[in-house]
């Protein structure tokens, strides 16, 4: 029994070192981030002599960050609410009609997860701007066709184990097929929704190539568009640079420790499903 | 998403449903657009129109101008692409970088994985901290490291007297370790997470039996956890390896392909061809290619993992 608790310490140890090498990125860049310009190249290993509060005055105002924040917001809650939408109505839909046009259709969706952005960027960006579907709304509609696959595939698996019983019962009760899917169904698919909601998140939020190629306006940029600027115009003045990644860095924990059951969850049910 | 290959097989509508529903088989269609139309629109418009119409401008020349002719040059893009010593040389790296990459994320993860399940009293914060890079986008996170291999690692050079962490990201091979080291801190928290969920679905009996039976700590995970653990490993090698492949945000922001191209991936390369040399056709066959790798390795790669997967 000693030799397994002895053996349960030395996990407890070298799981703790291990944990402060994996923490290290973000502890360095935090202190680095309060340091002037000359403190960073003397002493980078260093804790801060003072707090440089303005290098985030100055980040905060030249990332323009209040309106990259509202642009990232706006751009994910929109495209996650309308993805929810409409993939759990065809998710629905589908799993209810057995027919062979609704297995081909599905199937086509599930085929399309191999597919790499890569190969459909050239001619999708072409097709856009053309018809002149571009910035904000346009990005809300492509990340809409993106990720149609991943959602479409999560719902349909999950309503195939709603029993039909439920519809035919709401069906005799007079319910339209809307008030259906709306009052009974949808709230149903709730756990599946919080997965979907999770996993868009991840994508949506720190998405930088997609916004790079259709986003062309200014005051439009997402906050990775917007650090990509800045980082460019900062080179080498780290003191800057680290405290607007650092600013970058800050929603996304906050998120993190808000909904950290939820993302663990989500992610793992996303990816066994 | 990989056990999708079969098609929901059912029975036919049941009696009720086709009672409420045949008066018009034309409403039943009506209905079926209505809640499937949307998302099939978005689809075709932004994945498999552009699919096709790309696999057209492989065969072309074209600068991608709205308005500028594009011609019409059969297999030309494809037999340039084989003189192409970039190209090539990116492929192979891409190649390189996913192997080696795959291996260590999930080899890490994994023994994360085994360590958090263990009853440490540190558990959940080792979790927290092991899976949190994973939550933060690659850009972010490649500006974080260049900070760190060049300013940090020069830094550390000094003081501990170790020559070989100066000049990181400034050479072909360093270039190549600092991407596997950023994307292996990302993403092997991310498997552990997965590793984790199927660790915990191993019955405890099978555990307790095994230990009554005298078996070691190490032929316990040889014989009983690995084997239950593969399809998790199904699951992350897929993920891990389309991953690699396509990486794109990460080779931007930490190497920005340099020095001179050579730790240019793929995905890097499609982009680069098509707006910085605005050869969009040539571009698009190299896309074409790319697809058709993803596709294959994935592919290949599940089905042979499938065999060995057990049942229990």
């Amino acid at each position: 029994m000693t030799g397994k608790k002895r053996f349960i310490l030395f996990l407890e140890v070298i799981g703790i070192t291990i944990g402060i090498v994996f923490f290290f990125p973000f502890y360095i860049m935090l202190i680095n981030s309060f340091k002037t310009k000359p403190q960073i190249f003397q002493n980078t290993l260093n804790l801060p002599g003072g707090l440089e509060w303005s290098n985030y005055v100055k980040a905060f105002e030249r990332l323009e960050f209040l309106q990259a924040f509202a642009n990232s917001m706006f751009i994910t809650v929109g495209s996650i609410l309308l993805l929810i939408l409409f993939a759990s109505m065809a998710g629905w839909k589908l799993v209810r009609t057995k027919s062979t046009l609704s297995s081909v259709i599905f199937f086509m969706f599930v085929s399309a997860i191999l597919i790499p952005f890569q190969s459909v960027m050239l001619p999708l960006i072409t097709l856009m701007g053309k018809i002149g579907f571009l910035n904000r709304l346009g990005l809300i509609f492509m990340y809409l066709g993106f990720g149609s696959s991943l959602s479409l595939f999560l719902y349909h698996g999950f309503v195939k184990s709603v029993p039909k019983e439920l519809d035919e019962a709401a069906i005799i009760d007079g319910c339209s097929e809307f008030q259906l899917f709306r009052k009974v169904i949808f709230p149903i698919l709730n756990p599946i929704t919080l997965t979907v909601i999770i996993l868009l998140t991840i994508w949506i939020w720190n998405d930088y190539l997609l916004p790079s190629l259709v986003i062309n306006k200014e005051g439009m940029q997402t906050i990775p568009l917007q650090m990509f600027f800045f980082f460019g115009e900062y080179t080498k003045q780290w003191h800057l640079a680290l405290a607007g990644l650092t600013l970058a860095i800050i929603p996304v924990i906050i998120f993190y420790f808000a909904a950290q059951k939820y993302i663990i969850r989500g992610v793992t049910q996303g990816a066994i499903k | 998403m990989i056990y999708a290959g079969g098609l929901p097989i059912g029975e036919g509508p049941s009696a009720l449903f086709r009672g409420v529903a045949m008066p018009g088989s034309i409403k039943r269609r009506l209905l079926f657009w209505a809640f499937v139309g949307p998302l099939v629109f978005a689809f075709f418009v932004v994945v498999v129109i552009p699919f096709l119409w790309g696999i057209y401008y492989s065969f072309t020349e074209w600068n991608g101008i709205v308005r500028s002719q594009v011609e019409w040059v059969g297999l030309q893009n494809y037999i340039d692409l084989f003189d192409d010593e970039q190209f090539i040389y990116s492929f192979w790296f891409t190649v390189r970088f996913a192997v080696v990459s795959v291996i260590l994320i999930n080899g890490i993860g994994f023994a994360l994985a085994l360590m958090v399940t263990q009853p440490l009293r540190s558990s959940n914060a080792l979790r927290t901290v092991f899976f949190m890079p994973n939550l933060i986008g690659g850009l972010i996170l490649g500006f974080v490291w260049q900070f760190i291999f060049i300013q940090v690692f020069s830094a550390l050079a000094d003081v501990l007297n170790l020559d070989f962490l100066r000049g990181w990201l400034s050479t072909p091979e360093t270039g190549f370790w600092g991407l596997v080291i950023l994307m292996t801190w990302q993403m092997a928290g991310y498997t552990m997470v997965i590793y984790i969920a199927a660790l915990q679905s191993i019955p405890g009996e099978l555990l307790e039996a095994a230990e009554i039976d005298g078996s070691t700590l190490w032929s316990k995970t040889r014989h009983i956890i690995i084997p239950l653990v593969a399809p998790a490993f199904t699951i992350n090698m897929f993920l891990m390896l389309s991953n690699a492949f396509k990486l794109y945000d990460q080779n931007l922001s930490l190497t920005n392909g340099g020095p001179f191209n050579s730790t240019q991936m793929l995905a890097m390369n499609i982009y680069n061809t098509a707006f910085q040399f605005d050869k969009m056709g040539y571009a698009q066959a190299k896309a074409v290619i790319f697809f058709m790798v993803v596709a294959t390795v994935s592919i290949i790669q599940v089905r042979m993992n499938k065999r060995r997967e057990v049942e229990y």
